[in-house]
């Protein structure tokens, strides 16, 4: 069954879907409710690219089964790539096509009663948990329609919960593979960190389908709580024919600290968001962006920071590679509210071009409303600069390599500086791949 | 090997329409070292990049030979890779690529494929060209030239001299911004490269530099081209007497390269 907007939603299928996958009345409720917006409600307007005209309502929904599998040999050779060995206690979760058809979790995370699983699984095991975070303090309501599809057709998700005072030291994985193009990826995830946890999440998404076109919406809440410290990594990696949408949202507690590293290599047309609210005093919030735009890709990339709490910081360094016809939109928000006072917020927005048929544009806004805070800015977009080429040509390295080291040092200080290892080494083999 | 020949001549050179270089003539052998001094602006820094192959510059006559290969066919890289350096006035900064890392691209550029300098002997040259230059080790996890004080980045220039041991070198001003006893060890370090296998171009403001790497010839630039030649000493008298004398003698008035040449 496909979605389309203007066609009146088909509530009983949906009852009957939240019926199969034993889902509690509330979270029912939450996809009827918002169904029934879908076609009142607008798309966002993601700040200077137009994206009025691109359909994230064509798709289908139910998954039905999908075969789990025993072994990650049985895995496509690619996905099979994505998953993180460098420790040897391994947390994973694989997903196709939003569905769980892998999982290994340690004996010692559940021990210490961390949670790590499939959305649909706590929801129908640990209800009460799930509905306290779910869309809660990082998404008020229904912004919008992307928001109004996702909530009425979730179909996939993870989510996570570290109690408090508990460190977990190996990674969090979860591997999402989209392979039927048919299908949409309604994707939520969560992660709550209690009070003085440690944790590191990390998560690829992964498609392979350039030609037939697919949709993905993924929104994921994390909850840093009081002194807590949560490492988010993600590669988001679509093929040509994947557009997506992807919100994540970060909600800081008093002295909690939660650092952000994305590599946004989507091949496809991509809104991407990332919000974090500095609610409590102390709270601390770091986001690093690797993007490359190639082909006639479309993208905008939307990064902000909002400071309520006392003596809290943010910091954001985004770096983008631009080639062939491709357009990215960097945008970096720095808001501190009033009474936030001894806050001091810093974002660095850079855009190396390689094309003169491709655009980028960086925008840093400051918005402050308190005196006594400390902030600054810094924006670039340009090409590679001539006379860096005549000097390192002066040397016998030729062009292509030349241009290869300028462009691995114009990414080296976001790349170099993630604080997740496993990221780190899969950006740098992207890049490599995609502009050297 | 045999001895590198650089041959320069009747080189004309612009930049956005106007003549800078403005029909010079030089030949270089392998075992020289030669020295030009000249006025601000006369254009001795125009004459390097062109040589080089900067892309501003647009040589309009003339030919560059080196081993009697036309150098002004070939891309910058291949120049390099022919056997020609160019230490820089105002080297570039590169961020995110280390001095170790460019080093080694560059020196592997001229080995073939499979022939790669190995990782540790790299290593050690490195260290032991740091070491001549008394730099600290840390500079080669440095970016390139990123932050690096004038002095600094005039030393690292030598050192990527020492690691590419080129059959002839242009070095322009690189005693601008050194202290005295830097100005010693980079002598120290270009001396060691003096033999039949490898010539020199200096260009310098100061007699200083040359009382440590003595020239055997001394050019004077002033409009564009080369208006006098001697030995070592004419690099002394300059130190003393100026540049006023020359003009005199030559009837230059201007010795600028925007201005008609008055002889
Ligand atoms: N990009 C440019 N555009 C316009 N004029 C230029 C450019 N580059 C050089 N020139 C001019 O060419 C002339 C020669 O410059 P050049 O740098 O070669 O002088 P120089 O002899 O090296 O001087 P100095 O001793 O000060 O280093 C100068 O008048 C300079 O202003
Ligand atoms: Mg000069």
């Amino acid at each position: 069954m496909s979605v389309e907007t203007n066609v009146s939603i088909d509530a009983n299928a949906l009852e009957e879907y939240s019926k199969k996958r034993n889902e509690p009345e509330w979270l029912l409720n939450k996809r009827l409710n918002a169904a029934k917006q879908i076609d009142q409600l607008e798309l966002p307007k993601p700040d200077k690219t137009n994206i009025s005209k691109w359909d994230f309502s064509t798709f289908e929904y139910d998954a039905g089964e999908v075969p789990a599998i025993q072994n990650l040999n049985e895995l496509h050779e690619d996905v099979q790539k994505l998953v993180d060995t460098s420790s040897e206690e391994q947390n994973l979760l694989v997903f196709q096509d939003g569905q769980p058809i892998y999982s290994q979790v340690s004996a010692k995370l559940e021990e210490q009663g961390v949670i790590f699983t499939d959305l649909a699984t706590a929801v129908s095991e640990h209800s009460d948990l799930v509905k306290k975070y779910f869309m809660g303090a990082a998404f008020e309501d229904i912004e919008h329609k992307l928001t109004a599809l996702h909530l009425a057709f979730l179909n996939g998700g993870t989510f996570v919960y570290i109690p408090k005072n508990t460190e977990v030291e190996a990674p969090l994985q979860t591997v999402n593979w989209q392979k039927d193009p048919k299908l949409g990826l309604v994707n939520h995830v969560i992660v709550v960190a209690e009070a003085n946890s440690k944790a590191t999440f990390l998560e690829n998404y992964a498609s392979f389908e350039k030609e037939e076109k697919a949709v993905s919406n993924v929104l994921t809440e994390v909850y840093v709580g009081d002194g807590a410290h949560l490492s988010f990594g993600a590669v988001d990696n679509f093929e040509e024919g994947m557009l997506t949408y992807v919100n994540r949202r970060g909600h800081v507690a008093k002295d909690g600290k939660l650092e952000w590293a994305l590599g946004q290599m989507n091949e496809g047309s991509t809104v991407s968001e990332n919000m974090t609210y500095l609610v409590g005093d102390g709270s601390y919030a770091d986001t690093k962006t690797v993007s490359i735009g190639r082909n006639q890709q479309t993208q905008n990339f939307t990064t902000d920071i909002v400071h309520y709490g006392k003596h809290s910081e943010g910091y954001i360094l985004k770096h983008g590679v631009m080639k062939d016809r491709a357009t990215s939109i960097f945008n970096g928000i720095t808001k501190i509210e009033k009474n936030a006072t001894k806050s001091h917020g810093e974002q660095t927005e850079r855009v190396l071009m390689l094309s003169e048929k491709a655009r980028g544009d960086a925008n840093p806004i400051l918005l402050i409303d308190e005196d006594d805070v400390t902030a600054g800015h810094a924006a670039s977009v340009g090409q590679i600069d001539p006379m860096q080429m005549f000097y390192m040509m002066s040397r016998g390295i030729p062009r292509v390599e030349a241009e290869r080291l300028i462009i691995h040092g114009f990414l080296e200080p976001v790349v170099g500086e993630l604080p997740i290892q496993a990221v780190k080494d899969q950006l740098s083999a992207l890049i490599e791949r995609k502009v050297l | 090997m045999s001895a590198p020949n650089l041959k320069i001549e009747n080189l004309h050179v612009e930049i956005d329409g106007t003549e800078i270089i403005k029909g010079f003539n030089l030949e270089i052998n392998g075992g020289e070292i030669h020295a030009i001094m000249g006025p601000n602006g006369t254009g001795k820094s125009t004459l390097a990049s062109a040589i080089m192959g900067h892309p501003k510059y647009e040589i309009t006559k003339g030919s560059v030979h080196l081993d009697g290969k036309d150098v002004l066919e070939m891309e910058v890289d291949e120049r390099a890779q022919a056997g020609l350096f160019l230490a820089m006035q105002y080297p570039s900064e590169i961020s995110g690529v280390t001095n170790a890392d460019f080093m080694r691209s560059a020196i592997n550029a001229k080995r073939e494929e499979g022939n790669e300098i190995s990782l540790m002997k790299f290593i050690r040259k490195m260290e032991e060209k740091m070491e001549t230059l008394e730099m600290d080790q840390a500079f080669s996890q440095r970016y390139l030239n990123e932050g690096f004080s004038g002095g600094e980045k005039k030393r690292n220039e030598i050192l990527q001299l020492l690691m590419m041991e080129p059959k002839i070198a242009v070095l322009d001003e690189i005693d601008s911004g050194l202290d005295i006893d830097a100005l010693k060890v980079v002598s120290t370090g270009i001396n060691d490269l003096r033999g039949p296998e490898f010539g020199g171009l200096i260009i310098t403001h100061y007699q200083r530099l040359l009382n440590y790497i003595t020239p055997d010839k001394v050019h004077v630039m002033m409009q564009g081209r080369i208006v006098k030649s001697g030995d070592a000493e004419l690099a002394k008298r300059l130190e003393t007497e100026g540049y006023e004398w020359i003009k005199e003698e030559l009837g230059i008035e201007d010795e600028r390269v925007g201005q008609q040449q008055q002889a």
